[in-house]
């Protein structure tokens, strides 16, 4: 089964360059300059998310650093320990949507502390792999074409978070509880 | 909203930090903070150059094209305000499967090429539409087939069944799209949106 998704994984960008490349000239296009052509978009659009960007890791990072994050994961965690939850995997769950590298870091620790095949490594495993930075993809998507009223975007992205960790916590459960 | 968080992340984190007299971390944090967004900034161009670059060929030679037809029953359910052979659809549709297969790298810029081309399309340009939030929704809950990262970390700390989370994983990525997908429409309907 793991040499199967590695090979998969492997194979998957290669494949597709490929095909894109082969289809291309096929269809007699000058595929090198369409290329350059398409790749100068890259460098300006990477450039626009910078102020976006910037703005909000600076803010994660006082929040983090501040000892702010420790408040509040403190004053919720009687909540938690009445709906049976592992205290160890708070921090993981409310950091996911605000901060990739975090969540990464917390995840490595965990696993680290806990070993990947305890349940709590396992229950870290799922959450980290289940969803994406919301925060993140915000920023970048929202960012790149300089729109700043997101409407209900922040609630969706926060509530499927929501629900992404409650189903990690369901069904880490049942199967290797 | 993200006025409101961002203001509070900041703030609360200076009084909290001042309060327990560990503003010289805040200090730190700023610079740290802003070196590290410049610095995904930077890793962010020569993917996106790159991808660009590619599927500029792809929509070319009319491989988008073929590929957001066959996947066009879906995605016109899902945006039913992006015209069907409007570019946007075939970068929205090549976002969608790149994600499913765990690409990643892949998915940002095409995610972010179909967001410029829905921008083309919105009448207030400083406003989201609703199909520009499906789109993020979809990305923020992203189907994973193949969490790669997580197998790897597993691996490197000998888990004896490094992949046996895969199952799991997928269970919870399916819940956490069916509810953006479900709240999107809810928040659709409500915010006077179609």
């Amino acid at each position: 089964m793991y040499t199967l998704i590695t090979t998969i994984s492997v194979w998957a960008i290669p494949t597709l360059i490929c095909f894109i490349l082969v289809y291309g000239l096929i269809k007699g296009l000058p595929v090198y300059e369409t290329f350059v052509e398409g790749a100068k978009d890259g460098f300006g659009t990477a450039v626009n998310i910078i102020p976006h960007l910037v703005g909000m890791m600076v803010a994660v990072s006082i929040f983090r650093a501040s000892g702010a994050l420790d408040y509040l994961l403190a004053f919720m965690s009687p909540v938690l320990s009445v709906l049976h939850i592992p205290a160890e995997i708070v921090p993981l769950a409310m950091i996911r949507p605000i901060s990739g590298a975090g969540a990464l870091a917390i995840t490595s620790d965990l696993i680290e502390q806990y070993g990947p095949d305890s349940f709590i490594g396992r229950l870290a495993s799922t959450m980290q792999g289940s969803t994406d930075t919301t925060l993140y993809v915000l920023t970048v998507y929202f960012g790149a074409i300089g729109v700043r009223k997101i409407g209900y975007a922040l609630k969706v992205g926060l509530l499927a978070d929501l629900a992404g960790a409650i189903a990690a916590i369901i069904i880490v459960t049942i199967v290797f509880g | 909203m993200v006025n409101l968080i961002w203001f509070s992340l900041i703030v609360i984190g200076i009084i909290v930090a001042a309060l327990e007299g560990n503003l010289q971390k805040v200090n730190e944090a700023a610079f740290e903070g802003a070196k590290a967004g410049v610095t995904i900034c930077f890793g962010l161009i020569s993917i996106l150059v790159f991808w660009l670059g590619m599927m500029k060929i792809a929509q070319e030679s009319g491989l988008l094209q073929i590929f957001a037809k066959i996947l066009s029953p879906l995605a016109r359910r899902l945006f039913p305000d992006v015209p069907k052979d409007h570019p946007a659809m075939g970068y929205i549709l090549a976002n969608m499967s790149a994600n499913l297969f765990g690409l990643g790298n892949a998915a940002t810029p095409m995610g972010i090429k179909a967001m410029e081309e829905l921008q083309k399309l919105n009448p207030d340009k400083e406003r989201a539409t609703p199909a520009m939030i499906t789109l993020m929704a979809l990305n923020t809950s992203s189907i994973t087939l193949i969490p790669t990262t997580i197998i790897a970390i597993r691996l490197n700390y000998g888990s004896s069944n490094a992949v046996e989370i895969v199952g799991t994983t997928l269970f919870a990525t399916l819940c956490s799209t069916l509810i953006a997908i479900l709240v999107d429409r809810y928040c659709r309907r409500n915010y006077g949106y179609k």
